[in-house]
């Protein structure tokens, strides 16, 4: 297998003042992505989800254990330009991560510290914010952009800097139902065109278009599978404070009702159309 | 209030000076405001007043929006009229009890007023015709050479970048705090200036601390963006003098010169001899 993030017996420790115990985040965490691969990591709050992203980044360094990304070792500091360039990281607030006041020259930044010549990074500049759909707004000033535009700002500086794989730590936590989509369907886009993405959420619908949800829970790995497989304990996930998607659970009630839905239904047209078909 | 401050905004355009090198705008303004304290009379604000008309005219930037501006520093321009009018000493035009207007002092206030706004105003135009981060890269070159003697002119110019960038983002976070603490029932409005400042307590320590947070956020974010400071950078929009940043040269030239010789006293000289002429005939 072809493994682009390879996280092996990671243990992340935050430091606390001198008499305190450290806080364990991660506890013994093992997870390997497959390169191209479209995975969704939910959890609620301080399940460790966002502190794993930042340990692939090389943002946090592991307290125990390694993490490989490309099979570079994030302790390794030579590598660590490599390390983020293959592994993009967009965050969660969309004001927060924009540098510049110019739209265009803020997706240039990441490709101005990797030092490239000035004509790839205008080529990669417009190659990205057409990637996102906004080369309209390329003049811009992000404050005057929607959230959902600010992100996809984010998203394509990351791709100006041609990574293999974006994280993407909650992109869309904090932004309004359109906004929200139109993220969503930037990702897949991206997916679809080869990019490895792991993207941190907890909205049960878009972990549900991943291709493999992993469940994270005080710090360790609680459900690892394709969505149909994870969201068959839909019990347990709602015993960790979760929810599950609308279909499951509408999937979930039907059935305790006597009516049969396969398991592998996931998503709200597959579900429509199995309904449609069956009560004809 | 704060909205409408126009110094450090841009207004995007594509005219002549719009395209003119940061380096050339920079050092531009830079006479332009040494000039303004060089002129001593009207013939000298003339010039200024001509050359700010061509450079607003060409740039296409609407008069309002440059005029906006002015609001906020509105009281100071009124303060400085009012203590250069009672405060001169000289020949006395009106006398409204313990308070004489002199001749002088008129003129004076009429001068330092005017000399405000002309200053706002020029100043407001060099960012408003200039992009942020042109402006900031025009800096961080003028700087460089100042580099070997250990001014870190990259990392100046990156603070200025992200100020300039994250004065909407702070308004906008102000505006919020602002608006919780007074549903909260704070009362920023009422009372005397020590109340009002004592009032203001609650809106800056939150504002400190949303600033720190959000600075850390953007170094995490740098970071992983590849950000490690100026050496290894490229920059997409590299900078070239080209034939228009001649051309501009030559015409601070005439300007400065044109300055100079009306301090002198020349012009208004040639001026009023001009003026005597056309009376004459």
């Amino acid at each position: 297998m072809n493994h682009i993030i390879s996280i092996e017996d990671l243990v992340f420790e935050y430091e606390r003042e001198e008499k305190l115990e450290p806080i364990k985040a991660l506890d013994h965490v093992s997870i390997k992505i497959d390169k191209g691969s479209f995975t969704a990591i939910i959890g609620s709050n301080g399940s460790g989800k966002s502190t794993l992203a930042k340990n692939i980044n090389a943002l946090l360094l592991p307290s125990s254990g390694v993490v490989y990304v490309k099979g570079f070792d994030t302790k390794d500091e030579t590598k660590l330009w490599e390390i983020r360039q293959t592994a993009g990281m967009v965050f969660q607030n969309p004001d927060n991560q924009l540098v510049s006041s110019i739209v265009e020259d803020d997706v240039a930044f990441g490709p101005e510290n990797l030092g490239i010549e000035p004509t790839e990074i205008r080529r990669r500049v417009d190659a990205s914010l057409y990637a996102v759909n906004m080369y309209e707004e390329r003049r811009k000033a992000p404050h005057l952009l929607s959230g959902g535009q600010k992100q996809r700002i984010a998203i394509a500086g990351v791709i100006a800097m041609k990574p293999e794989c974006i994280i993407l730590d909650e992109p869309t936590a904090m932004l309004d139902p359109q906004g929200r989509q139109e993220v969503m369907e930037i990702i897949e886009k991206l997916h679809n065109e080869g990019i490895t993405v792991l993207l941190i959420t907890h909205f049960m619908e878009e972990a549900a278009r991943a291709e493999r949800v992993i469940i994270m829970d005080e710090g360790h790995v609680a459900f690892d599978g394709t969505p149909a497989e994870v969201f068959a304990n839909a019990k347990k996930i709602k015993a960790l404070g979760l929810d599950v998607p609308f279909t499951v659970e509408i999937a979930d009630r039907l059935r305790s009702r006597g009516i049969d839905i396969p398991k592998d239904i996931i998503s709200m047209e597959e579900m429509v159309d199995y309904i449609a078909c069956r009560f004809k | 209030m704060i909205r409408d401050i126009t110094l450090g905004q841009y207004y995007p355009g594509d005219s002549w000076f719009h395209r003119l090198d940061a380096r050339v705008k920079i050092i531009w303004t830079f006479i332009y405001i040494v000039s303004l304290f060089l002129i001593r009379d009207f013939w000298g604000y003339v010039i200024v007043l001509v050359t700010l008309a061509l450079i607003i005219g060409i740039s296409r930037v609407p008069l309002n929006f440059i005029l906006k501006g002015l609001k906020p520093i509105f009281l100071i321009i009124i303060f400085t009229f009012v203590i250069n009018m009672f405060m001169t000493k000289g020949t006395p035009l009106i006398e409204i009890g313990f308070l004489t207007i002199t001749k002088e002092g008129l003129r004076n206030a009429f001068f330092m007023g005017t000399r405000l706004v002309l200053l706002i105003i020029g100043s407001s135009i060099l960012t408003l015709i200039t992009k942020p981060i042109q402006l900031t890269d025009g800096i961080e070159k003028l700087l460089s050479p100042l580099q070997k003697f250990g001014l870190p002119s990259h990392e100046l110019a990156m603070m200025m970048t992200i100020a300039l960038r994250f004065i909407p983002t702070l308004l906008e976070e102000t505006d919020k705090i602002m608006k919780a603490q007074m549903a909260r029932g704070a009362d920023f409005e009422s009372g005397n200036i020590m109340r009002r400042a004592k009032s203001l307590i609650p809106l800056l320590v939150p504002l400190f601390i949303s600033a720190f947070r959000i600075a850390q956020d953007l170094a995490m974010a740098m970071e992983a963006r590849c950000y490690r400071g100026g050496s290894h950078r490229t920059r997409m929009n590299g900078m070239r003098l080209r034939k228009r940043d001649g051309v501009a040269a030559l015409l601070i030239i005439l300007y400065l010169t044109l300055i100079i010789v009306q301090a002198q006293g020349i012009l208004s000289l040639l001026m009023m001899s001009v003026i005597q002429l056309i009376q004459a005939a």
